[in-house]
């Protein structure tokens, strides 16, 4: 127990090894196989990861350092894992929900054959793999691998029914939009490296180190550092990849474009805190973009139809509540909200996957309705999702949720105003899918009416088990002001400082209570406009807009995609057929030609040869004696 | 007697053989010519080396100007060898085509 450093590689190696193995062997293992060493090797990382934890928490935090990965004159970088609390808490994150995601999968992706349906676990397994290396690495070169990884993963998985082009078209998306993110981060890198030689954590946030760094430094690093969030954790503005990346399986959006993934760049920040915390102007940048996000996102969501593209927008809008968290400096809350959110989240979408199961494929809202009747579990848990998301006092979102409003009120009553304002569209709009797709009367065809089940227990007890973390996760973070003693940020407090402000415990009661009054409110608002839903034609106005996204797409294939089309259409048509296969090909004609005309003074005339070298020879003769 | 007379005769040998050689279509004819040439350069390289041996600055050095005598030796030699491959060429030629024009060489063409 005491020494479980050592064996800290086999928290990755594990579900490594589930990937070589399904992976390779996919055209041989069994559905039973595959699914169970899928599962198996992340509940056997989930397990060490909580005996870590322990360590950690008992012991302190450890590094452990396995080789050096790159070895120049002056310059080493080791592969090392660091391990302390931020790390330990998304590891058990990682691998308990990734464990959960797993046995559900087993189920919901039963219909694949079996050659696709181990291809999906190595898939999910490397994808765990990649994350698991994301969080363990002790410097930032480690992250980018895993960074990578977890990019790949997505992109494949997403992809994962590729003959849909449309579903390749929306993995190309997440992929490039996340390339343009890592460039960013990638050049933070370079430039942390330059300028003090080191990635590695615990040299890098040091104050000698840290002396070595300008101001313009850390501003330049530190929004570098913040492009590659916007892009991995889907913030304006290169958040448009994570709704279409709903194309991909059910389990895959609530494992990674849910739970892990996209808070991969809350991990990074609340990371780097120290450095965040010396660069004011990244801060408020943090602070502007996540709050526009969040509002954004939730706008859109109130007139999304597709089931899980009103998640989709949810997650985009919650990920900017986290990064409201951190840009006002209140990492711990950021980190909070990670967690619970992973709860509910991934509960959310994991209900989806079972109605969506239920439906036969069918994701419009307006085709379904009333299907409390026949899906008990899955309508219980997903209304327990929804209440934890909305804030209902009790549930775990409403503790990290209060936690953010309560700091963004410490930074001014216009930035809680704003915040306080999408946390309502976000009950509004929860409630709204709840009652329109489990309330009412259905509304789908008579077969799927027939079809209609309650999903098999490998679904089911994943939402149940979500369900009660989604209401006793919060118990981690219970405020002070309700007199608990806020355990995650003891827990956290090596590594991150605690908010500088501290609000009078008066003021957070009426902001908590402000804010349950106006959520439930918000959530009466939905019931009597939605508990009986009857489909509606098409949005005018304003909903049309939102039902559009604001047209942001259509502004980016306008302002950048058709010009970048337009110019690489430019460059093959002009540059490359005209130009370069004008000069190479005219090269190719003007031997042709040219040998065409010398190949007749080949006429097999030997006197004429013997003419021409004499020629030749007076040639030679002339010049000698006159030149 | 005057070097220039040589020179005159070695080129006016040379030129026949050149003229012979580009002119006429008889393949032992243009055979003839060009052991022509061969011994006009011969009979010059003997003349130089002549001259140059009755010159001061050589009778006073060690070495005897006798290089180019020998080097024709050589051009001989080689010429001999030549003319005996090249007339096995030409009857091989005329057993094939019962020609020895050298137009008609050119079927070897392609």
């Amino acid at each position: 127990m005491s020494n479980i450093s050592a064996l800290i590689w086999l928290i990755p190696v594990l579900p490594l090894i589930g990937f070589l193995v399904n992976g390779l062997g996919r055209k041989q293992l069994s559905k039973g196989i595959s699914g169970t060493l899928g599962s198996g090797v992340i509940l056997a990382s989930f397990i060490l990861s909580v005996l870590v934890f322990f360590q950690v928490k008992n012991v302190g935090a450890f590094n452990v350092n396995f080789f050096d990965f790159i070895r120049l004159s002056d310059f080493k970088l080791a592969f090392e894992f660091k391990v302390d609390q931020l790390s330990a808490i998304f590891l058990l994150v990682i691998t308990g929900i990734g464990f959960l995601i797993h046995v559900y999968s087993t189920s919901y992706m039963h219909e694949e054959p079996s050659k696709d349906f181990a291809k999906y676990f190595s898939y999910l397994n490397l994808f765990v793999f990649s994350m698991l290396l994301l969080v363990m690495g002790g410097n930032f070169v480690i992250m980018f691998i895993g960074w990578e990884g977890v990019g790949l993963c997505s992109y494949l998985l997403i992809g994962f029914w590729f003959k849909k082009p449309e579903y390749t078209s929306a993995a190309n998306k997440a992929f490039i939009m996340n390339r343009i993110g890592d460039l960013g981060f990638l050049l933070a890198v370079f430039w942390l490296i330059a300028k003090v030689g080191t990635a590695n954590y615990d040299v890098l946030f040091t104050p000698e180190t840290l002396k070595l760094l300008t101001a313009t430094d850390i501003t330049g690093i530190t929004l570098l550092l913040f492009v590659g969030a916007t892009g991995k954790s889907a913030q304006i503005p290169l958040y448009t990849w994570l709704p279409d990346a709903m194309a991909g399986p059910t389990p895959v959006s609530a494992l990674i474009h849910a739970a892990t993934m996209v808070t991969a760049g809350i991990y990074m920040i609340a990371r780097s805190n120290t450095l965040f915390s010396l660069a004011p102007i990244t801060q408020t940048v943090i602070t502007v973009v996540g709050l526009a996000t969040a509002l954004l996102a939730a706008s859109i969501a109130i007139k999304q139809n597709d089931i899980k593209k009103i998640l989709a927008y949810s997650t985009v809008s919650q990920l900017g509540f986290m990064f409201l968290a951190l840009g006002t400096g209140n990492y711990t809350a950021a980190v909070f909200h990670v967690i619970t959110h992973a709860f509910f989240k991934a509960l959310m979408f994991l209900g989806s996957g079972s109605v969506i199961h239920a439906m036969g494929g069918e994701q419009d809202i307006r085709k379904m309705g009333g299907l409390h009747k026949h899906m008990k579990i899955t309508s219980i848990t997903f209304l327990i999702g929804c209440l934890a998301i909305s804030g209902i006092p009790g549930f775990s979102g409403f503790f990290s949720k209060d936690e953010i409003l309560a700091g963004a009120y410490g930074h001014g009553p216009l930035l809680y105003g704003i915040a306080l304002f999408a946390a309502l569209l976000t009950a509004f709009y929860m409630f709204r899918l709840y009652f329109i797709t489990f309330r009412g009367t259905f509304r789908g065809t008579h077969e799927q009416e027939h079809h209609l089940h309650e999903s098999p227990s490998a679904m089911t007890i994943p939402l149940i088990i979500l369900a009660i973390l989604s209401v006793v996760g919060g118990v981690i973070g219970v405020p002070e002001a309700l007199g608990g003693h806020h355990e995650l940020a003891q827990f956290l407090s090596p590594i991150v400082k605690t908010a500088s402000h501290h609000l009078d415990h008066s003021t957070e009661y009426i902001l908590m209570g402000l804010s349950t009054v106006l959520v439930l409110a918000s959530i009466f608002t939905a019931f009597s406009l939605y508990k009986n839903y009857k489909a509606e034609g098409e949005a005018t106005g304003f909903g049309k807009v939102l039902q559009n996204k604001w047209y942001v797409d259509e502004l980016y294939q306008t302002a950048i995609v058709q010009p970048l089309a337009a110019l690489g259409a430019f460059f093959n048509n002009i540059i490359e057929k005209k130009v370069i296969d004008g000069f190479v090909n005219g090269v190719g004609r003007a031997v042709n030609y040219g040998s065409r005309q010398i190949r007749l003074l080949q006429s097999g005339q030997v006197g004429a040869y013997v003419l021409l070298m004499v020629i030749g020879m007076l040639l030679l003769f002339i010049i000698q004696l006159f030149v | 007697m005057d070097i220039k007379a040589y020179i005159a005769l070695s080129l006016t040998l040379f030129t026949i053989g050149i003229i012979g050689v580009l002119v006429r279509r008889n393949a032992i004819i243009v055979f003839m010519c060009i052991e022509l040439m061969l011994n006009a350069v011969n009979l010059l390289m003997v003349a130089f080396s002549k001259m140059h041996a009755a010159s001061d600055a050589i009778k006073s050095s060690a070495t005897y100007a006798s290089d180019a005598q020998i080097f024709v030796f050589f051009i001989m030699v080689v010429a001999a060898a030549e003319v005996s491959v090249g007339l096995a060429i030409i009857v091989m030629l005329y057993r094939n085509t019962h020609s020895v024009d050298i137009n008609f060489l050119n079927r070897l063409k392609n």
